[in-house]
């Protein structure tokens, strides 16, 4: 099996970004090489300053936030700062935001597009969220 | 032997107690021994899976009145 992990996060609901966030934290601090490619709607939700909630698709959803799960944001940063992972925003995204990645928290590296995505995850297991 | 570091990942669900005691492991040094409290039976079980798969040891684990300890040592 690979010990590579390439996760791509585009949906902005809020199981999808935990169940994401908790995949790449728990691969990242297991000795995996951890990329994650933020796109589409998951982007906004890492802007500096911005602790707005994903909204639930489900029960479930919406039992999260009741029970002290850990953020999403929070599991996405220790990822980061345990283990061996990189968070790249899509450049595609930002364009379309018209965000800079000085706007984005600062674990996040540096906008990367699918051409390299594809070449840095082309050993890899890929999950999509 | 060095005194037993104490980890509260009380009241926080999965991967919340492995993320605490993985944070608590960085700053510990080898052959300290950390004790995690979990009310997360689902963490109860994964964290004993992370220790082996990274080559730490488990040293107990059990439950006491709800809460679930896991007592662990660094060793590397």
């Amino acid at each position: 099996m690979s010990n590579k992990v390439s996760i791509v996060v585009i949906s902005g609901d809020r199981e999808q970004l935990q169940m994401a966030a908790m995949l790449a934290s728990v691969a990242a601090v297991s000795g995996s090489e951890v990329t994650v490619f933020l796109s589409m709607n998951a982007v906004r939700y890492f802007q500096q300053d911005d602790n707005s909630l994903a909204p639930a698709e489900g029960e479930v959803g919406v039992l999260l936030q009741n029970k002290n799960a850990p953020d999403f944001r929070e599991l996405f940063q220790s990822a980061a700062e345990l283990g061996d992972a990189n968070i790249y925003p899509c450049s595609m995204a930002l364009d379309i935001l018209k965000l800079s990645t000085d706007e984005l928290v600062e674990y996040i590296g540096e906008p990367l597009g699918l051409t390299k995505f594809l070449e840095m995850s082309s050993d890899s297991q890929v999950w999509s969220f | 032997m060095s005194d037993r570091k104490i980890v509260d990942a009380k009241n926080t669900f999965c991967p919340g107690p492995l993320m605490e005691l993985i944070a608590s492991m960085k700053q510990a040094e080898v052959g300290d021994e950390l004790e995690v409290l979990s009310t997360d039976e689902g963490s109860a079980n994964d964290i004993p899976e992370w220790i082996k798969k990274v080559g730490h040891q488990v040293l107990d684990s059990f439950n006491e009145n709800g809460v679930w300890h896991v007592i662990v040592r660094k060793q590397k």
